[in-house]
């Protein structure tokens, strides 16, 4: 009972922290708002310790974070050959061909005034359905390697970042390309000069969806037969076998795949979007 | 409707390709059942033909190539065998009185579509509250949001076997509610993104205006905010509710459901009929189609009695 009492006590003085600390006259600072969400973050795993300990919740419904963490660094071997597995070879190689394949399909609809209206709404509709649905298809064309998990990869990030190029390459202005125009600019002087840079906002945004996407693929098609590694794989039989602590480090090594993939995106968004309204201070 | 005739066009090229790429993808299944049958084909042996590519065997075998058409378990079915299979199981057998049979499909998209709707309307909740708190208090703005953004990119499938199990532990019957948990954890981002915008989109001045008729939290929230967001709010429901539909059949999938149209895929699979799988997936294109426009009709409607312009 003293875990869940001090897990209470210590979630009341974050809370008070956070609310003293949003409301102090550093609150614009760099820090302050670095500290605010990780104070978040730490409570709710410090409530989760300490409800986890303090009402004797089984080991099977939920393990609490320490042992999570043990786990995580005596199973290191295990999640690297998964992380490997799924992540490298999977979800990485299939972002990378469907986001190329994506691009140059873009720029070729994209001289196709008509074209582009017949395949923004079709691309857009695409985009919003449950596409995870052709993992067993692909599982079945490809065979149980990382082929078709990457090629269900393919498959989920294509039409995200189709779209989003194909409406950032129309959004440069007129008045913009009336002025490649008296330049005398040829078309792809004008694309690499003023379209390409104009859509690269829309292009990281379709980039920036499309990092959880392959993630959830490559996952998902591991549910429907994989060699014995991987994420998804291990996930299936940990649960199976009700090593729920395994499963949770699993899902730890998702998370901070996902996140970190989500923040590399965004830094080279930075780097490459410096001009944008929403990056200049 | 202008883009009618460019969409149909899309649409055309690609039922052509698509087509066209039964031949190739069907050819080796359709030799092997000629082959069985007693027909000469070149080069005999299921074996031999693996390292012969497609379109020698295509070349080779002439008068085989329409039977990768009428195939019944191809590896590419036609896009008219999928609509004849989803015809059979939906309105064929709505005609006969059994719509509500295990084998219809519309019996499984209408255990989606509930738990579906359950996720939606729990994520749109939680999406609209955390906004208001977010809009309303600093603290929450600092400390939620940041981690809301972190969520998303958090893969839930690999939470989806393991919250089915829990669910099960702790008593909960079915996979309904586990379903829409799921489901809920998928929709609730865009509505709280769109719903912050929203409630944020009221000038300072028409704030002003507001304070200086002397009006209190809530008349600005219900007379002001509230009004303004509803295109926001209305724009991030239509996407939250595709991605709800995402979030059901996710959570269908990987966990041995036995209905609803991630589970029809499931099953599909084990069993070996890709009609089956395919006619699932049409199936869930056409209620994401449906819920999405369904949405649209609301959101016309509502905006109209709003005086919005169209």
């Amino acid at each position: 009972m003293t875990a869940l009492v001090l897990a209470l006590v210590f979630w009341i003085a974050a809370w008070g922290c956070n609310i003293w600390l949003a409301n102090s006259r550093w609150r614009d600072t760099r820090a302050v708002r670095i500290i605010v969400p990780v104070l978040f973050g730490v409570t709710l795993l410090v409530l989760w310790e300490g409800i986890v300990q303090g009402l004797d919740v089984s080991q099977v419904i939920l393990p609490p974070p320490s042992l999570v963490a043990q786990t995580f660094a005596t199973s290191l071997d295990i999640l690297w050959t998964d992380f490997v597995q799924t992540v490298v070879k999977g979800a990485f190689r299939g972002f990378a061909i469907g986001a190329v394949a994506a691009f140059l399909c873009a720029i070729a609809i994209d001289r196709s005034a008509f074209l582009t209206r017949g395949l923004l709404p079709i691309g857009n509709f695409l985009a919003a359905l449950p596409i995870v649905g052709v993992a067993p298809i692909m599982v079945n064309w490809f065979g149980f390697d990382w082929q078709s998990k990457a090629a269900v990869v393919v498959v989920m990030v294509f039409f995200p970042i189709l779209v989003n190029t194909v409406q950032g390459l129309k959004s440069s202005e007129a008045m913009q390309r009336d002025l490649m125009r008296t330049y005398a600019a040829s078309y792809t002087q004008t694309l690499f000069k003023l379209r390409l840079p104009a859509a690269m906002p829309f292009i990281f945004n379709g980039l920036k969806i499309a990092t959880t996407l392959a993630l959830i693929g490559a996952i998902v098609a591991e549910y429907f037969g994989s060699p014995t590694r991987g994420m998804g794989f291990r996930i299936s039989t940990a649960v199976g076998s009700l090593s729920i602590d395994l499963v949770w480090a699993e899902i730890a090594v998702a998370a901070m795949v996902g996140t970190s993939a989500y923040g590399v995106m965004a830094w080279i968004e930075r780097r490459v979007t410096f001009w944008h309204p929403s990056h200049r201070n | 409707m202008r883009n009618l005739l460019p969409i149909l066009t899309v649409l055309g090229g690609i039922l052509v390709l698509w087509y066209l790429s039964v031949a190739p993808m069907n050819i080796r299944v359709a030799l092997d059942q000629a082959e069985r049958a007693g027909a000469d084909i070149v080069p005999e042996g299921s074996v031999e033909r693996r390292a012969v590519p497609a379109w020698r065997l295509m070349a080779d075998n002439r008068d085989h190539v329409r039977a990768g058409y009428q195939l019944d378990r191809p590896r590419l079915p036609t896009p008219a065998q999928v609509g004849q299979e989803l015809w059979k199981t939906t309105g064929e057998m709505a005609l006969n009185g059994r719509a509500w049979s295990k084998r219809s499909l519309i019996y499984h998209a209408w255990i989606t579509l509930h738990s579906t709707l359950w996720g939606f309307a729990l994520g749109t909740a939680v999406g609209i509250l955390g906004a208001v708190a977010i809009v309303y208090s600093r603290v929450a703005d600092m400390s939620l949001m940041p981690w809301a953004i972190i969520s998303q990119t958090i893969p839930i499938v690999a939470l989806a076997p393991m919250i089915i199990v829990v669910s099960s532990q702790l008593g909960v019957e079915g996979r309904g509610l586990p379903k829409a948990i799921i489901s809920a954890y998928l929709c609730f981002f865009p509505v709280l993104v769109g719903m912050v915008k929203g409630l944020r989109a009221p000038e300072t001045s028409q704030l002003d205006l507001l304070k200086t008729y002397d009006a209190n939290g809530w008349q600005s929230f219900f007379k002001l905010r509230l009004p303004a967001s509803l295109p926001f709010l209305f724009t991030s429901l239509k996407v939250g509710v595709a991605a709800a539909l995402v979030g059901t059949i996710v959570g269908e999938l990987p966990t041995g459901a036995i209905s609803g149209l991630g589970a029809r895929i499931l099953i599909g699979d084990q069993f070996g009929t890709p009609l089956a799988i395919w006619s699932a997936l049409f199936a869930a294109a056409i209620l994401a189609g449906l819920l999405v426009t369904l949405l649209d009709l609301v959101q016309r409607l509502a905006l109209g009695r709003m005086g919005a312009r169209a």
